[in-house]
């Protein structure tokens, strides 16, 4: 007995009713980017008929309106994550302009030449790209902890690589083996060593109860079109000392308390780091998806996800045996509902080609994760990946869908 | 199946499963030159003997989807053997079928100078890849062995 009702919970989404090549709609790409249940597409729309004005700046009803909804989202955003005040809540664009703002204005004003970050092999590009961006701006030196062959951090060696760096910025769940990396030990680790932690949690934040001030991390960031929200609107969250002592990122409106011909004073946080019109219809919708996902309970998404992933790896051994390489722990407990694979010596995209025929959607490629690649030794794999609105149907279209694909490209 | 069986025709299958000219030419006399689809991660590396002109010889490698190394097979096979100046043409006539068929699903007309760099030049067995015209992500994948080539021969001459 599964603990959600997917049934239900499918009949919510208005896009899993499409029909793709004459096959129901089959979504398996939610690590990607998730659906949207009915209700975060009506209250973006309620907003924009009803209450629609820029925040923070006007007088009028529904100026007032706008910024109140906009304010709770990210309420609702900050008791989410477990952060202990919403203030502590930056908006930003995604996960990755979050990232980016930490490597700009925390980064760049802490660490100097010969300074150490500290990175892991599974790092998304995002958690990758801004730090060697930094490394070659500033010759600051980039290590990365290892993958062992079960597919998790190797932490033997953790002690060393942390000394005397200056931050360790570690994904909570990778987006491509779905191991989910234990945060409190490696906060630790790094604190003991005087390293603070950035948490790439994109990945965590929809599918597991996440409690920022349990993990003790230091920057958190995540976005909201990974968990039925909308793209466009992502956060980071960081303690409130940090934030204060850290320059501001973007300068614009919004961002100042007072500007002269001479110099500007930053306003209070959060608006500190959120210059120019943010997103403010996303926000709302945003919040929808909290209350869609709250509804439900974290828990019961982490049991369901844990039993379809079972299913699922179950599924493809005993259909494909060893024709079939997953890329992953084999414990559903303990990762995500990332599943990426190859089948036999079938390129992913002819196999995520031949799905596609049959409406079956996966990720194909290397995920913006090339490191992680080049370490597993394949230039691309498929990836399927399972939510709240996935079920065992779901697994079996795709075997379906695989073995036809198996078919179609037998050597 | 029928859109798949536009793209994956039989011949493109064999190709992919038993390429032909594969391996490597000393370097030099020939040429090596690499190409890479980014998105996929296809990987395209050719060899090119150029010989007063003429491609002598070409033998290929890399790593990718069946598009891409089927084309490069396809590509190896047709070229072998041809004056620089008749390799190109092909080229101009491969790339004018992949963008042809673009335009007209875009709903364009204007393809008078598209026709007119296939005018006379006879395509074969490469005419099977036209199916790829229809999934445009893998138009890249069709393509990627032939800008290889346009890079090996600015190289050889």
């Amino acid at each position: 007995m599964s603990s959600i009702d997917v049934a239900r919970v499918k009949a919510d989404f208005p896009i899993l009713k499409r029909v793709v090549n004459g096959h129901p709609l089959v979504f398996l790409d939610s690590a990607a980017s998730a659906q949207k249940p009915i209700g975060v597409l009506e209250a973006m729309d309620r907003l924009a008929r009803e209450s629609y004005a820029n925040v923070h700046r006007g007088v009028y009803t529904i100026a007032e309106e706008a910024s109140a909804k906009f304010e709770a989202s990210r309420a609702a955003v900050a008791r989410f994550i477990g952060a202990p005040a919403p203030h502590e809540v930056i908006f930003t664009r995604n996960a990755t302009e979050a990232i980016n703002l930490v490597a700009y204005s925390w980064a760049r004003s802490n660490l100097v030449e010969g300074d150490a970050i500290v990175l892991t092999e599974m790092e998304h590009h995002a958690n990758v790209v801004p730090w060697l961006m930094l490394a070659e701006e500033r010759g600051v030196e980039l290590r990365w902890v290892p993958i062992t062959s079960d597919f998790v951090l190797d932490l033997d060696g953790l002690d060393e690589l942390l000394h005397n760096a200056k931050l360790l910025a570690v994904t909570a769940s990778s987006n491509v083996l779905g191991t989910i990396n234990d945060i409190p030990p490696l906060v630790q680790a790094a604190h003991a060593s005087g390293a603070l932690v950035l948490v790439d949690a994109c990945q965590s934040v929809p599918h597991l109860v996440t409690d920022v001030t349990a993990w003790d991390a230091d920057f958190v960031a995540f976005s909201a079109h990974k968990m039925l929200g909308p793209s466009g609107i992502g956060a980071l969250w960081a303690r409130s000392e940090l934030l204060e002592a850290m320059p501001p990122f973007l300068g614009g409106g919004e961002m100042i308390r007072d500007v002269t011909k001479t110099g500007f004073t930053t306003n209070e946080l959060p608006w500190k780091f959120e210059a120019g019109t943010p997103a403010i219809t996303e926000a709302i919708g945003w919040h929808a998806a909290i209350d869609y996902l709250e509804d439900l309970g974290m828990d019961n998404v982490r049991a369901h996800e844990v039993s379809i992933t079972d299913y699922a790896l179950g599924t493809l051994e005993a259909n494909f045996e060893d024709r079939i390489t997953i890329y992953g722990p084999r414990d559903p407990a303990a990762r995500g509902s990332a599943v990426s694979f190859l089948l036999q010596e079938i390129h992913a995209h002819d196999v995520s080609q031949v799905l596609d025929e049959y409406g079956v959607c996966v990720r194909a490629g290397h995920h913006c994760a090339k490191p992680l690649m080049r370490v597993l030794g394949v230039p691309a794999t498929s990836r399927a990946s399972f939510y709240i609105y996935n079920d065992e149907d779901d697994v079996d279209a795709l075997v379906s869908a695989l073995k036809n694909a198996e078919k179609f490209f037998a050597i | 199946m029928s859109g798949l069986e536009d793209l994956y025709r039989e011949i493109i299958l064999d190709h992919y499963r038993a390429p032909r000219n594969r391996g490597e030419l000393p370097v030099p006399p020939a040429v090596k030159s690499e190409g890479f689809n980014p998105l996929c991660g296809d990987e395209v590396v050719l060899y090119l003997d150029v010989d007063d002109g003429v491609v002598t010889d070409l033998k290929i490698a890399g790593q990718g989807c069946s598009i891409s190394q089927a084309s490069t097979s396809m590509m190896s096979a047709a070229v072998k053997g041809k004056t620089i100046a008749e390799v190109r043409q092909l080229t101009r006539a491969f790339k004018a079928l992949m963008s042809i068929h673009e335009s007209k699903l875009e709903g364009e007309q204007d393809g008078s100078d598209l026709e007119d760099d296939l005018k006379g030049v006879r395509l074969g067995d490469l005419e099977a890849l036209q199916g790829v015209v229809k999934f445009p992500v893998r138009i890249k994948c069709a393509t990627l062995a032939w800008n290889t080539l346009l890079q090996g021969l600015d190289e050889a001459t």
